[in-house]
């Protein structure tokens, strides 16, 4: 109880600093709620942008190919190599296909892509649009008569969407190659063995799995850099704060992504 | 070119109207009360210090900024209650060159001018397009420019590309923000008689917003100062220039005009 009222100034300070902080809280939900439902409202009518969004999606996998495909080969060997020592202590290395072949799938590939994408795509949209925004220029596109957030922010979406999915599934290829060259090595299987064990543990709700989740990382990945650097304020150090948010936001997106998927495609099996 | 001709204006009728404009930003006012016409052919420069609200004014007028209160007509739309469909169609008869040139650093200069034309103006062959484009660059003088990138241009180049590209769709209305600001004296003047040259080739009513004397001498037709929050004073360049105002008077002594 305040005994005073200076204490009771303080409390009253203090709570409508706490309101205000709630305030905001919600205040930015609603922002990010109303900028989903403009995506839903103007993304899927015309004029489409079909160059731009091949131009994107250009950008956003082609470019992105030579990151992931090191990475999808580092992860594929090191994971497979890690793995050996317990499953040889059962004497089932000939398991080892089958559980990399799990990993990956199930979850490596969508989660490495996108980690990689969010650090990637993630920050250069961030910074792209972050960067126009404070020098004007969607400023410029909006009096012209011309709709930035559907060519700016809409395109950026479909793309990540849309290349998601095929990223990871590359991802996974190139990890199981990897994975393949290890045991190759030093198991000495055969590719068409390999090849038999990787697809025996993989059943369809674990592709649908695998592609859903590529699906959703893709159109967060997009929706939360587009967010971050089409409200970037504050000048310069605004656009720094959209690029480092794009990539902070988006992953850790990503990781709840995750979890939500997997505990539900648990309840399908 | 092709025109969204919804309604046109004699000299005599204002194509912007606005009273009793406020605006303010975070409980603070800028604007407290603006009243203005701005009539067909005319070029109004706004004077004013440095966080005044003169920026603001031209964002309102363009649907970038909503009034907190007040009326604004454009070409007899109500920017108040203007829904997002019509706002584009009446954005494309309005000219915004702004203070940085704002030009899309990602695209050639080319593709600068090509962005609004194509997305305003459907089915035009790739023929019309360069024939608008060059035609644009002429007017501006800067053909030479076509394939370079913003960062290959000077700043009087961007301010006129930036120009150029406002008047490919042949707008009623140009609204310029700060036209001369960080330019040499040579390049201010030939700023200057762009303006000039747009109003009278493309009988454009326009609102310069400015703090160069010698722009608004140059280009205005009708001066009008805003001191806080207010259009104080208006009338001819000699007319606000012989004002007692002390808060007026700084403007002229600065730039050596008295």
């Amino acid at each position: 109880m305040p005994q005073n009222s200076k204490e009771l100034s303080d409390q009253t300070h203090s709570e409508v600093k706490k309101l205000s902080k709630l305030d905001h809280l919600f205040l930015e939900v609603y922002k990010v709620f109303q900028f989903l439902a403009r995506f839903f409202k103007e993304a899927f009518r015309p004029p489409y942008e079909w160059q731009e969004l091949i131009r994107q999606c250009y950008q956003v996998g082609v470019k992105s190919l030579l990151l992931i495909s090191l990475t999808g080969l580092i992860v594929g060997i090191i994971f497979t190599k890690q793995s050996r020592p317990s499953l040889s202590e059962f004497g089932a290395t000939s398991w080892l296909p089958s559980l990399i072949s799990i990993a990956i799938n199930r979850t490596l590939a969508p989660l490495l892509t996108a980690l990689i994408a969010a650090g990637k795509v993630g920050s250069s949209i961030g910074a792209e649009l972050s960067s126009m925004k404070v020098s004007e220029q969607i400023d410029a596109m909006e009096v012209s008569g011309t709709r930035p957030f559907k060519y700016l922010v809409c395109i950026r979406i479909l793309a990540t969407t849309l290349m998601m999915p095929l990223l990871s599934a590359y991802t996974a290829l190139i990890a199981l190659l990897g994975g393949f060259l290890n045991i190759y090595t030093n198991e000495g299987t055969s590719w068409n063995t390999f090849i038999e064990q990787v697809f025996e543990p993989i059943s369809f709700v674990d592709l649908i799995s695998s592609l859903s989740k590529a699906v959703l990382f893709g159109f967060t990945i997009g929706a939360v850099s587009c967010y971050q650097g089409y409200n970037a304020t504050k000048g310069t150090e605004g656009v720094g704060k959209a690029a480092n948010a794009s990539v902070v936001t988006g992953m850790f997106m990503v990781f709840i992504e995750e979890i939500l998927v997997v505990q539900i495609t648990g309840f399908f099996k | 070119m092709e025109k969204k001709d919804i309604h046109t204006f004699s000299e005599k009728d204002p194509v912007i109207h606005i009273k009793g404009l406020e605006k303010s930003f975070a409980g603070v006012p800028v604007l407290k009360g603006i009243d203005m016409n701005l009539f067909k052919g005319e070029n109004l420069v706004v004077l004013g210090r440095s966080g005044s609200g003169k920026s603001v004014l031209i964002k309102i007028i363009s649907g970038l900024l909503r009034a907190d209160k007040g009326e604004v007509w454009v070409l007899g739309k109500d920017m108040n209650h203007i829904e997002q469909e019509e706002l584009s169609v009446l954005r494309s008869r309005i000219g915004f060159s702004f203070q940085n040139s704002a030009l899309y650093d990602s695209m050639t200069v080319s593709q600068n001018l090509e962005f609004p034309l194509v997305r305003n103006q459907k089915n035009l062959s790739r023929k019309e397009i360069d024939t608008a484009v060059t035609k644009v660059l002429e007017d501006v003088g800067l053909v030479q420019t076509r394939k370079q990138m913003p960062s290959e241009l000077s700043g009087g180049q961007k301010k006129r590309i930036g120009i150029a590209r406002t008047l490919i769709l042949n707008p009623e209305i140009m609204l310029y923000d700060e036209p001369t600001a960080g330019l040499d004296p040579i390049t201010c003047i030939e700023i200057n008689h762009l303006i000039n040259e747009v109003q009278s080739r493309f009988q454009t009513s326009s609102i310069i917003i400015t703090h160069d004397l010698t722009c608004a001498k140059e280009t205005g037709d009708r001066m009008a100062v805003i001191l806080d929050g207010k259009f104080e004073r208006e009338g001819s360049f000699e007319e606000v220039f012989e004002s007692d105002d002390e808060r007026i008077k700084p403007f002229f002594d600065y730039n050596f005009i008295r």
